[in-house]
C-alpha cells in the first residue's frame, strides 16, 4: 500500500521498525500534495526544505537511540491558527500575511516534541470566523469528494489535506463546530476535546471561552493519538485542565456500545435538515442499538438558544481579541506615509487588512458590549450559555452520551451561501452546544447522503472530561461501519 | 492656552465646598510582570524586558502573578478592605499605540478589596486634626508601555516627528485604589490631599509592596475636584487632574483647581468633565481629553483567566503578618525616642525611621542614633546625592561607631573619621580606626609631655589659669588636640593641665 494511504498509527509503527524512515514518509506525502494540491488548495504554505529537515531531524534522534512516541516521523498538516517559528501564521487573513512568529504555539511544541513532521499550514475561513473556507484572504479550500463543493470550515485546509491523502493528520480549532463540521462533510473524524483539555497558547484566537484545537484523522485510533501528542495541562495557559485524564487511545482501541445510555438529542431534527441526512442519523442510531446500546429520546429545549447566544459571545470576544492587529508591532501596515497619525494609520490598516466576515462579527460583538447593550445582549447570551449546559447536565444524568447529526446538511456548493450568513452559520446547528458548555465531542463518518452521494457525520457528545467515552462509542461505530462497508467510508471518495 | 481667571482662595472657600476624589495607582515591586516571566527593573534599555506575552503577540495567553495577588491582598488589608471570596479580571478596550493588545486587563465591577479607610493627620487650626478617608476600592490590572515623542518642542504627541513605543513598561501589575468622595474638608482640601498621597506612601513602604517613587512613576495620582456652591448639596461637575507625581503637587494641583473652577463658576462659566495635567513650574492645570462624550471601554470578564479565589486562610496569614502601621509606628517612636512632631517629620521626611530604629535595635542609644544619621549621615548622603539608605554604611556599624564613642575610644571628631573612612570602603568601624590610627589618647604619660610643651609655649595663658582665671584653661585644651590631632581626651587633659598649674 502506498505510504500515503496508510493511517498514522501504521506509519508510525514501519518507522519505529525501520521499514521506512520519516524522511521517505515525509517525501511521499509532499509528492501528493505537489500532485493534487493544486485542486484541493488544501495549504497555504508548503516548505519542503523545513518538512524534510525536521524529517531527517526525527530520523537522527532515532537512531541516537532516542525513545520516540507512536507518531514520531508521521507527517501532519497543521492549521495556519498555529503559531510555529519556522512557517509563517497568518490565520488566513491579509492582516497577518507574511508573519513569522517568534515562538512555537504549546500544540506546536508539543507535535516537535512527539517527532511529528509539518508538511505546512493549512488554509482555514479567516480568524476561524467561518464554516466553508470561503472566508479566507487567501481562496476558498475544495472538498476532495467534490471539487466543487466546500470542505466545511473553518478547519476546511486541515479536513481537504487529510481526505485528499496529502497528510494522515491534522491539527484543527473548533469554536463552534469548526473541527467536527468540516471532518463531517469531508468523511474524517473530527474532535472537540474538552475546552481547557488542549493548549490555546499560540493559537490565534477568535473567541477564547470556546476555542479548542483537536485532531482531524482518517480513524479514531489516530485521532486519539493526535490528541494524546498535544494535550493536557499547560501553565501558560491559565483555563488548560490540571487534571489527570482517562486514556484516551485505549477507548479507541476497545471500541464499545454494550448497556451504554444513549440520548438522541430531540431538538436536532425536522426543517432544515436534508432528508439524507437525517436517514443515515437514523440508521446510525440502530446500529447502535444493534451493538447493545439502550436509546432513548432527550430533550435539551434550551438548545434552540444556542445558535444566537454563540453568535453574541463569540463576536463579543472576537472584537477584544483582534483589536491587537493595529499595524503597530507586527503585519500589515497601510498608509503611514509620515502625514498620518498612527489612529488613521490603525484604521486604514483594519479596514483593508481585515475580510467582511471578520468585520461583521467585529462590528456584531462592539454592538453587544456596547454600554446600555451589555446586559440585553452579552449578559442575556451568558445566561443561556448557563441553560445550556444545565440542559447537558440534566441529559447526562439519564444517558452516557448524547448523538445527533453533525451537520444539518452534506457538504454545498463553493458559493451557494456565500451571500447568506445566516445560512452559513446554520451549518455548526448541532456542534455549537458542546462548545458553549465545553463538553467533549466527537465526529464520526455514518455514511453517504441519497441526494448527493456525499458523507454524512454522527455526533457524539459526552461530559466535561469525558473524552475517553465519546472515542470508545466513536471506535464501536467506525468498525461496525467498516465491516458493513467493507472499508473505510473515505475509500468511496472518487480518485483526484 | 485659554486665559483663565483664578478667583482668590479665600473667595474661592467662602462661595464653595470642595469635594476630592484620588485614584492612585502603584506600581507593585514583584521581580516579574502582571502576567509574563519579564522582569520589571526600572531603567532597562528599550524594549528588552518583553516577551510574546507582555507585546500581545497573537495566540498568546496571561497567566496571573501569585505575588502580584499576595501584595494587593496585603494592601487592602491595610487599608481595613474586605477581600473578596471570588473576584475576576476584566478587559478595558480602547485603542492606543502604546498598548500592546488595545485593551487591558483590569478589574471592573468585581475588584480583589473593596470598603476600606484611612486616617491621615493634618495640621488644623486648633491642633492636629484626623480625616478618615473612605476607601472604595482597591484593584489589579497591567501597565501599559510608553510612548516617546521624538521632535516638536513639548514632548507631547502634536507637533512631534514620529513617537517611539518602549513596552518594557508593559505588563507592569499596578494596583489601583480608589477613594470614595472626600467631602466637607473646606480649606483644608489640598492638605488632606496631600496628607492621604503622604499617608499612602509610608503605608506601602512599610507594606514593601513598592518602592513608591513618584518621580519614576511607580507611584500617580489622579485628583478628582469639584466645587459645589455653599448651602447646596448637589455636586458639581469634576475635573481629573491626571498623573500628578509629587506630594507638593497633589497639593498645588487641589489648590489651583479650586481657584479655576472657583473663577469660572463665579463668571458663571460651566466646568468641563474633562482630564487635565498639572505643570509644576507654574503650578497650574491645562486641558487634556474631554471626557464629555464619555469613552465605552466595553468592560467584559477576561476569558483568558480563571476567576481569583484567594484561600480564606491564606488571607488571614497575611492578615497576620502585616507590619505596624505608619500612624501606630509614628505614635510610639515619638513617645519612645521622646521627638517634637517637628523633629519626627523631619526623620520621616529623611527617610532615617528605619536606619534609626536599627541603629538602636543594634545597641545605640535612642537620641546618639537619630544624631548620627539626622546630622553626619544625611550630609554626606546630600554630598554623594544618595538616599541616606543607599549609603554604603550598615545600622549595626552606626551602632558600633556610637558603641566606641561610649566606651571612650573615640570622640565625635574621631567618629566622624570613621565614618568617613566606612564609607569610602576601608573596611568596618573598627578596622577604619586601627588603620587610621584613631583613638582618644587619655594615658598620662603620653600627654604629660605634651602638655609641658603647651604649657612652655601658652606662657601668658598659663599664667591667667595659675591666677585663677580657670576659663583660661581651655586654649591650653585646645592647643593640646591640635598637638595630638584631635585624639587626646580632652578632659583628661584638662584635669592634667589644671593639676598642673595649680602646683
Amino acid at each position: 500500500m502506498s505510504l500515503t494511504r496508510m493511517t498514522a498509527a501504521e506509519l508510525g509503527e514501519l518507522i519505529a521498525s525501520g521499514e521506512t524512515s520519516a524522511v521517505e514518509v515525509a517525501q511521499a506525502h509532499l509528492d501528493r500534495i505537489a500532485a493534487v494540491d493544486g485542486q484541493v488548495k488544501a495549504f497555504l504554505h508548503v516548505d519542503p526544505d523545513t518538512t524534510l529537515e525536521q524529517a531527517r531531524g526525527v530520523d537522527a534522534r532515532r537512531a541516537a537511540g532516542e525513545e520516540l512516541g507512536p507518531l514520531a516521523g508521521v507527517p501532519i498538516a497543521h492549521k495556519d491558527v498555529f503559531t510555529t517559528k519556522d512557517m509563517p501564521t497568518t490565520a488566513a487573513s491579509k492582516i497577518l500575511e507574511g508573519w513569522l512568529p517568534p515562538y512555537d504555539a504549546t500544540v506546536t511544541a508539543r507535535l516537535r516534541a512527539a517527532g511529528m513532521v509539518i508538511l505546512g499550514k493549512t488554509n482555514m475561513d479567516e480568524f476561524a470566523m467561518g464554516s466553508s473556507t470561503e472566508n479566507s484572504a487567501f481562496g476558498p479550500s475544495r472538498n476532495p469528494w467534490d471539487l466543487t463543493r466546500v470542505p466545511g470550515g473553518s478547519s476546511g485546509g486541515s479536513s481537504a489535506a487529510v481526505a485528499a491523502y496529502e497528510a494522515p493528520l491534522a491539527t484543527g480549532t473548533d469554536t463552534g463546530g469548526s473541527i467536527r463540521q468540516p471532518a463531517a462533510v469531508t468523511g474524517l473524524i473530527g474532535m472537540k476535546p474538552t475546552y481547557g483539555g488542549s493548549s490555546r497558547y499560540g493559537l490565534i484566537a477568535f473567541a477564547s471561552s470556546l476555542d479548542t484545537p483537536g485532531p482531524l484523522a482518517r480513524t479514531v485510533l489516530d485521532a486519539a493519538l493526535l490528541q494524546e501528542a498535544f494535550s493536557g495541562h499547560d501553565p501558560m495557559d491559565s483555563t488548560s485542565i490540571d487534571e489527570p485524564v482517562p486514556s484516551i487511545v485505549a477507548a479507541a482501541r476497545n471500541g464499545d456500545v454494550a448497556g451504554l445510555r444513549v440520548g438522541v438529542v430531540r431538538e436536532f431534527d425536522g426543517e432544515g435538515y436534508q432528508p439524507g441526512v437525517l436517514a443515515r442519523f437514523r440508521e446510525a442510531v440502530e446500529l447502535l442499538e444493534s451493538l447493545g446500546a439502550k436509546v432513548i429520546e432527550v430533550s435539551c429545549p434550551n438548545f434552540t438558544y444556542a445558535l444566537p447566544a454563540y453568535y453574541l459571545i463569540a463576536p463579543s470576544e472576537c472584537s477584544s481579541n483582534l483589536a491587537r492587529f493595529d499595524a503597530m508591532r507586527y503585519g500589515l501596515r497601510v498608509g503611514d506615509d509620515g502625514t498620518r497619525s498612527a489612529e488613521e494609520v490603525m484604521a486604514l490598516t483594519r479596514a483593508e487588512g481585515f475580510g467582511a466576515e471578520v468585520k461583521r462579527r467585529m462590528m456584531l460583538g462592539t454592538y453587544a458590549l456596547s454600554s446600555g447593550y451589555y446586559d440585553a445582549y452579552y449578559g442575556k447570551a451568558q445566561q443561556v450559555r448557563t441553560l445550556i449546559a444545565r440542559d447537558f447536565d440534566a441529559a447526562f444524568e439519564q444517558v452516557d452520551v448524547l448523538v445527533s447529526p453533525t451537520t444539518p446538511t452534506s457538504a454545498f456548493e463553493l458559493g451557494e451561501r456565500a451571500d447568506d450568513p445566516v445560512a452559513m452559520y446554520l451549518a455548526d446547528l448541532c456542534t455549537i452546544p458542546s462548545n458553549l458548555a465545553g463538553n467533549a465531542a466527537i465526529s464520526v463518518p455514518c455514511g453517504l447522503a441519497d441526494e448527493d452521494g456525499l458523507p454524512v457525520g454522527l455526533q457524539i457528545m459526552a461530559p466535561v472530561l469525558a473524552d475517553d467515552r465519546v472515542y470508545r462509542v466513536g471506535a464501536a461505530v467506525e468498525s461496525a461501519l467498516a465491516d458493513r462497508w467493507g472499508g473505510p467510508l473515505l475509500a468511496k471518495a472518487p480518485e483526484l | 492656552m485659554s486665559v483663565e481667571t483664578l478667583m482668590p482662595y479665600d473667595e474661592a472657600l467662602a462661595r464653595y465646598e470642595p469635594v476630592l476624589g484620588i485614584e492612585t495607582h502603584i506600581e507593585l515591586g514583584t521581580s516579574s510582570k502582571m502576567f509574563c516571566g519579564c522582569a520589571t527593573a526600572f531603567g532597562a534599555e528599550p524594549n528588552t524586558q518583553v516577551c510574546p506575552v507582555c507585546l500581545g503577540l497573537p495566540g498568546s495567553l496571561p497567566v496571573v502573578n501569585r505575588a502580584a495577588i499576595e501584595s494587593t491582598i496585603k494592601i487592602g488589608l491595610a487599608l481595613n478592605c474586605s477581600i473578596a471570596e471570588w473576584c475576576r479580571f476584566a478587559r478595558k478596550n480602547y485603542f492606543y499605540p502604546d498598548m500592546p493588545k488595545n485593551y487591558q486587563i483590569s478589574q471592573y465591577d468585581e475588584p480583589l478589596c473593596v470598603e476600606g479607610h484611612l486616617d491621615v493627620e493634618i495640621e488644623g487650626d486648633d491642633g492636629p486634626e484626623v480625616h478618615r478617608i473612605a476607601i472604595e476600592r482597591v484593584h489589579m490590572e497591567e501597565d501599559t508601555g510608553k510612548s516617546l515623542h521624538v521632535g516638536g518642542s513639548t514632548g507631547r504627541i502634536h507637533g512631534a516627528d514620529h513617537s517611539l513605543v518602549d513596552y518594557n513598561r508593559a505588563g507592569i501589575p499596578l494596583v489601583e485604589i480608589v477613594t470614595k468622595p472626600i467631602e466637607a474638608t473646606g480649606a483644608k482640601a489640598p492638605l488632606v490631599a496631600r496628607a492621604y498621597a503622604t499617608e499612602l506612601r509610608e503605608l506601602m513602604r512599610a507594606l514593601g509592596v513598592s518602592d513608591v517613587r513618584m518621580e519614576e512613576g511607580s507611584m500617580r495620582c489622579d485628583v478628582n475636584v469639584s466645587l459645589m456652591p455653599r448651602g447646596s448639596s448637589q455636586w458639581g461637575t469634576r475635573t481629573e487632574t491626571k498623573n500628578v507625581n509629587s506630594l507638593r503637587s497633589v497639593e498645588r494641583s487641589v489648590l489651583h483647581e479650586i481657584e479655576r473652577q472657583a473663577g469660572i463658576l463665579a463668571g458663571g462659566g460651566r466646568i468641563i468633565q474633562e482630564t487635565r495635567h498639572f505643570h509644576e513650574d507654574t503650578g497650574s492645570t491645562t486641558s487634556g481629553r474631554s471626557k464629555e462624550e464619555a469613552q465605552d471601554y466595553r468592560y467584559f470578564p477576561e476569558p483568558d483567566l480563571v476567576p481569583v479565589a484567594p484561600a480564606g486562610d491564606w488571607i488571614e496569614e497575611l492578615r497576620a503578618g502585616l507590619p505596624e502601621r505608619p500612624a501606630a509606628r509614628r505614635a510610639r517612636v515619638k513617645a519612645d525616642w521622646g521627638l517634637t512632631d517637628k523633629e519626627l517629620q523631619d526623620v520621616v521626611n529623611a527617610g532615617a525611621l528605619d536606619l534609626i530604629e536599627q541603629t538602636i535595635a543594634a545597641g545605640a542609644d535612642p537620641a546618639a542614633a537619630r544624631k548620627w544619621w539626622m546630622n553626619e549621615l544625611s550630609r554626606r548622603a546630600t554630598a554623594l546625592a544618595v538616599e541616606l539608605a543607599a549609603l554604603p554604611i550598615t545600622a549595626e556599624q552606626v551602632a558600633r561607631v556610637q558603641a566606641m564613642v561610649t566606651a571612650g575610644d573615640l570622640n565625635d571628631k574621631l567618629a566622624r573619621q570613621v565614618f568617613e573612612g566606612v564609607l569610602a570602603g576601608e573596611g568596618t568601624p573598627d578596622e577604619v580606626a586601627a588603620a587610621r590610627g584613631l583613638k582618644i589618647v587619655s594615658d598620662d604619660g603620653a600627654l604629660a609631655g605634651i602638655i609641658d610643651q603647651v604649657i612652655a609655649d601658652n606662657a601668658d595663658a598659663a599664667d591667667k589659669v595659675r591666677a585663677g582665671k580657670v576659663a583660661a584653661a581651655g586654649a591650653l585644651v585646645g592647643a593640646v588636640m591640635k598637638a595630638t590631632r584631635g585624639q587626646a581626651d580632652a578632659g583628661r587633659a584638662r584635669e592634667l593641665i589644671l593639676e598642673r598649674l595649680s602646683g
